[in-house]
Parts: structure tokens; C-alpha cells; sequence
């Protein structure tokens, strides 16, 4: 009875999952639960309030407390308007384009270059290398002021285009965790294609990259989270309200909706849903990634 | 195993038959190979990391406006400006606040991996719970948070559940401002640190435990000698991103109060002062502050935990 339905994938129990309890009593048993069970109310009740406010309508919401649940669970009427009038639509078509475009660029020059570094020998190695490295430690947000007049001179600025280079250039996270991958392929197969004939282009395409697949996954979800969230980016250089992604739609609730708790409560939700489905479905993949990617 | 359908067979034979002159070719080309898988990613990374870096350098030493197109030389104008103008470098002082939430952070975040490392009914419910908060969209954090902490809201309903019938107005007080939003940063990051020590936990190696456990260690024994340097790591990277996570705060206070109360901090400060007054010059100088700063606490990272793992090559 102590697994859940994902326990036993996620982690078999071996011999050192000992039970706290055999170790250190009943007491510190019940001040571990109490404490998951704190953790778990602080994590959540500020999002489950806010569900609760999407589903109120206007009066109901003016005269019920915020921990009150609403009336009907079916009301979606505030759902739609901050679908219809709060440009949530065109946000989400906006976010679906740059993330695939982005991915896509991202996955082809991350690949690239970990190819080029792990497979060759050439004058100027470490420098590229170093190049890379040295760039980890720039924080982008530093240098948005002079990167916007790069964006600006290049005639990006107010296109999609301006946050999908961005997303590009500056992922060096997923390079690393090519490079990492990459090693781990054997050599002889390159050796073997080349004395076939191959030649590294072919390898590149046909060889190399179908077997990167499991650090394309990673990178695809570790990307993916982050480029849906990023609100900066788009904030800065896409201003118009045509161009809007969530994050920028979203944020622009603050404005016209300022008073309309329930509208405003609507448009978070919406935009929390698609997170909490690709967590559900994902979670292994998730955990998983994020280690690998934090810790290059 | 491995069947590639190109032409290159014939190239190979060509290279067998007259070796002296095509071997010079062909290792011309193979200097060059390398070069044609990096010329887009360089011009990525040189673009726009490496340009703007010292595009910020230059501007930094003038006063440029963002739209002229002279960029008048001041020398050191800026960066005197930064360091006696009390109000712009005081804003540090907010980051406090960030730095006192992120020790809290990361050490809610070792408490609940070490918990979750033991036997636990529904861990990975539990787990997920606490991890979830970090994958969240900013904005909508940002937005549940003010309905959480506004007048009447999620929060004061539950305190006056517990009796407490006048709370403070925890985003209007401006001695309270910056503790509501580091609260706000702890909810969303710790769980990303929680996953990362969890994961460096469960990666000790049993034999570890199992050994331990024949000479009758304890459990905080076990924790003192097995798991916490077994993570020392990765905690160490964890303690440098919180640092320089809670000097270049920006995200939760610019969606939540715009820095307005006493809760501007240094990054939106030096947004506002490029994008919103157009000094990029003095915009530069201040992001050369914080890039400097941000180096010099990895450099000392990197000396106090040395990466053992050796580097990209």
C-alpha cells in the first residue's frame, strides 16, 4: 500500500528505503506527514482559490469570501471572455509558433555544434569551446540593453522573429547536454560509415542525430517549459497587442480587467492548464531533464 | 550494420587510385568540415551574446540615448554616477531580502529531499506537489500571488479563519512589500532545488547505507556522513544561482508591484532607466556593475567548489 500509481516507476524501492519510523519512532513518523501535508496545503491553496474565483460570476464573487467555493463548478462564462476579449487566443497561437520554430532552430544548432566540437580535432578547438563556456556565465538579463539594439538594427524589433532568435542564440544549456549525449555514442560507428564512404554530413544526418533522440526529448521538454514561461523576452521586443504570447496577454489583464478578479482568475487558470497536463504526462521526462540540465 | 546510401563509395576508390594529390584535397576539406557545423552556431553566440557584451562595455562609457546617432565619450561619468547617487546602488539593499528567502529556500529544499529520500507513503504525489509550483508561468504566478496577498484576499481570509481580524496590507506597507515577494520567489524556486537535491540523494550509492547501517549509524549520522557530501555539489552550485538569482531579481516584483513601495530592485531599475528614461548609457554602466558582480561570486564558486567533473572537452 505505500505506492502510488507512478511510484513504482519513478523509484523502486531498494534496501536503503528504510521506513523512518523503525529508525526514529512514531513522533518523528507523524512530524514528517504533518509537515508533507503543510508543504503541500502552502503549495497548493493558492492556486486552488483562484480556480475557485474563475468559476464565480461577478456578484457572487463581490460577496463571497476567497475560500468560499462558487456555486457552480460549470460556470464558464469568465473563461470565455478571457478567451475572446483578453487575446488568449491569439496569445497561444503566438506562443505555439515561436516554440516550434525555436525548438526546431534550437535542436539543429545545439546538435551542430556538440557534432563539431565532440567528433573533430582542429586548430581553434579550445577557443570555440571556451567561447561557449564563457557565455554560461553572461546573465541574459544584463545585457538586454545593448542586445536590443542589435535586435533593432537586425529589424526584428515587433516581429515573432525577435524572440524566436533569441531563443536560439543564447541556449547554450542545450549544447552541453548534446555534448554529453554525443560522448556516449561509440566512435566505431562514425569509423565504420566513413570507411563505407560516408561522409560527415551524411553521418551527421543519418547516423548521429537519429541517435540523439533520448537528449533531443530532454531538450525539447527543458526548452519547452522555459519558452512558454518566458515573459521578458516578448515583453520587451513585441510589444504590439497583435503579437502578444501568454505571458504578455496574461499580463495585460492587469489593466482593463484590473477590478475583475474572476476574469483575471479565468486567464491564469487557462494558462496554468496546459502546464499541469504536460506535467501529468511527463513528469519522469521532466525530473529527469531538469537534473541533467542543471547540473552541466 | 550501418548502410548509407550516398556516392562516397566512389570517392574512396578515387582516393585509393591517385592518393598523392587527393589526400592534399581532402585534408583541406577536413580542416574545413568542422567549420561549416559551427559557422551557425558561432554566429549565434558572437551575435548576440558576445556583441552585445561589449556594445554594453562602450556604451557604458557614454551617455548615449538609445536613438542619436553620436555617442558622446563621458569616461568614468557613469559608473561615478552609480556609486554616489545613493538611490540607485541602495536598491541592493532590497536583495536582501532575495538572499535571506533563498537560505530559507534552499534549506526547506534539503529538509524535504532528505524526507522524501526515506520510505514515504505517496512520495511521488508529495514530490510532485512541492515540484510543481516551479513549472508555472511567471505571469500567472505573479497574478495568483496579488490575489493571494491583496485586501481580503486568499491570505487574510485564512488568518482571520485563525482570528486575525486586522492584517497589514502586505503589498501596500512598504516594510512589508519585499518580505511578501521574497515569499512569493521561495514558493516558486524551491522546488526546482528540492528535485535536484532529491535526485543527487538517490544517486548515492546503496552499499553506502548498507555499510553504515552494519555499524549501527543513525539516522543523522547517515545524513552527516553519507548524504550531505554526497550532495555538497550540487548544493554549492544551488547556493551561487541563489545569489546571483537574488541580485538580479526581476521577474515576480516587476509583474507583481512594478518596484513600486521600496520593492524596486536593481535589474528593474536598470530597465527603466535604458527603456523607460532612455539614459542607455548609464543603463550599460549598470549592467556592467551587475555582470561584474555576478562573475566575481561564480569565480569565487568556483574556487571554493572545484568542479570535479572536468569541463566541456
Amino acid at each position: 500500500m505505500t505506492t502510488t500509481g507512478t511510484h513504482a516507476a519513478a523509484a523502486p524501492a531498494t534496501r536503503r528505503d528504510r521506513d523512518l519510523a523503525v529508525l526514529a519512532g512514531p513522533v518523528a513518523t507523524t512530524l514528517k506527514y504533518a509537515s508533507l501535508v503543510v508543504a503541500s496545503l502552502v503549495a497548493i491553496t493558492p492556486i486552488i482559490t483562484v480556480v475557485m474565483a474563475a468559476f464565480k460570476t461577478q456578484e457572487e464573487f463581490r460577496t463571497t469570501g476567497p475560500l468560499d467555493p462558487p456555486t457552480s463548478w460549470t460556470n464558464v462564462e469568465n473563461f470565455v471572455t478571457a478567451f475572446t476579449r483578453g487575446g488568449m487566443l491569439q496569445g497561444f497561437v503566438n506562443t505555439s509558433i515561436i516554440l516550434v520554430v525555436s525548438l526546431a532552430g534550437t535542436i539543429l544548432i545545439g546538435t551542430m555544434a556538440a557534432y563539431a566540437i565532440d567528433r573533430f580535432e582542429f586548430r581553434g578547438k579550445r577557443v570555440v569551446v571556451g567561447a561557449f563556456l564563457l557565455a554560461t556565465l553572461v546573465p541574459a538579463v544584463t545585457t538586454q540593453v545593448a542586445t536590443f539594439q542589435i535586435v533593432n538594427g537586425l529589424g526584428l524589433f515587433n516581429t515573432r522573429w525577435a524572440a524566436i532568435v533569441l531563443f536560439m542564440g543564447t541556449d547554450i544549456i542545450a549544447i552541453y547536454i548534446f555534448l554529453q549525449f554525443m560522448k556516449s555514442i561509440s566512435k566505431s560507428l562514425d569509423e565504420a560509415a566513413m570507411l563505407d564512404g560516408a561522409n560527415r554530413l551524411t553521418i551527421y544526418a543519418r547516423i548521429i542525430f537519429p541517435l540523439l533522440k533520448p537528449a533531443i526529448a530532454t531538450v525539447v521538454i527543458i526548452k519547452g517549459i522555459a519558452v512558454y514561461n518566458e515573459f521578458y523576452l516578448p515583453f520587451l521586443y513585441m510589444p504590439s497587442r497583435d503579437l502578444g504570447v501568454i505571458s504578455t496577454s496574461l499580463f495585460r489583464f492587469k489593466g482593463p480587467f484590473g477590478a475583475q478578479w474572476e476574469v483575471i482568475s479565468a486567464g491564469t487558470v487557462l494558462v496554468i492548464i496546459p502546464t499541469l497536463i504536460a506535467f501529468l504526462l511527463l513528469q519522469r521526462f521532466i525530473y529527469n531533464g531538469l537534473t541533467s540540465g542543471a547540473t552541466k | 550494420m550501418v548502410t548509407v546510401t550516398s556516392p562516397a563509395p566512389q570517392q574512396g576508390a578515387v582516393a585509393a587510385a591517385a592518393p598523392v594529390p587527393r589526400r592534399g584535397a581532402h585534408r583541406w576539406v577536413s580542416r574545413f568540415t568542422p567549420w561549416l557545423f559551427l559557422v551557425v552556431p558561432l554566429a549565434f553566440l558572437v551575435v548576440f551574446t558576445y556583441v552585445p557584451v561589449v556594445n554594453m562595455f562602450w556604451y557604458s562609457f557614454t551617455s548615449w540615448d538609445g536613438i542619436d546617432p553620436v555617442k558622446e565619450p563621458v569616461g568614468w561619468r557613469n559608473y561615478v554616477e552609480i556609486f554616489t547617487r545613493p538611490e540607485i546602488f541602495r536598491v541592493f539593499l532590497v536583495s536582501l531580502y532575495y538572499l535571506v528567502g533563498a537560505a530559507l529556500q534552499l534549506v526547506l529544499a534539503l529538509y524535504f529531499a532528505t524526507l522524501l529520500s526515506f520510505n514515504t507513503r505517496f512520495r511521488n504525489f508529495f514530490k510532485g506537489i512541492i515540484f510543481f509550483p516551479y513549472l508555472i508561468n511567471g505571469v500567472a504566478i505573479g497574478l495568483v500571488f496579488l490575489y493571494f496577498f491583496r485586501p481580503g484576499g486568499t491570505l487574510d481570509a485564512t488568518l482571520a479563519a485563525f482570528g486575525v481580524t486586522e492584517p497589514p496590507m502586505w503589498l501596500g506597507d512598504p516594510s512589508l512589500v519585499n518580505v511578501s515577494l521574497a515569499a512569493t520567489s521561495v514558493w516558486r524556486y524551491m522546488g526546482l532545488n528540492f528535485v535536484l537535491f532529491l535526485g543527487a540523494i538517490q544517486s548515492i550509492p546503496n552499499e553506502l547505507y548498507e555499510a553504515a547501517d552494519l555499524d549501527g549509524a543513525s539516522s543523522w549520522q547517515k545524513f552527516r556522513y553519507i548524504i550531505a557530501p554526497g550532495i555538497k555539489q550540487i548544493i554549492g552550485l544551488s547556493v551561487i544561482l541563489a545569489i546571483s538569482g537574488a541580485l538580479s531579481v526581476f521577474e515576480i516584483p516587476f509583474i507583481m508591484t512594478g518596484g513600486a513601495n521600496g520593492s524596486m530592485t536593481f535589474v528593474i531599475q536598470t530597465v527603466n532607466t535604458a527603456f523607460t528614461f532612455s539614459r542607455v548609457g548609464l543603463a550599460s554602466a549598470m549592467a556592467v556593475v551587475l555582470l561584474v558582480i555576478v562573475l566575481v561570486i561564480t569565480w569565487v564558486q568556483r574556487r571554493i567548489v572545484p568542479d570535479e567533473r572536468g569541463d566541456l572537452s
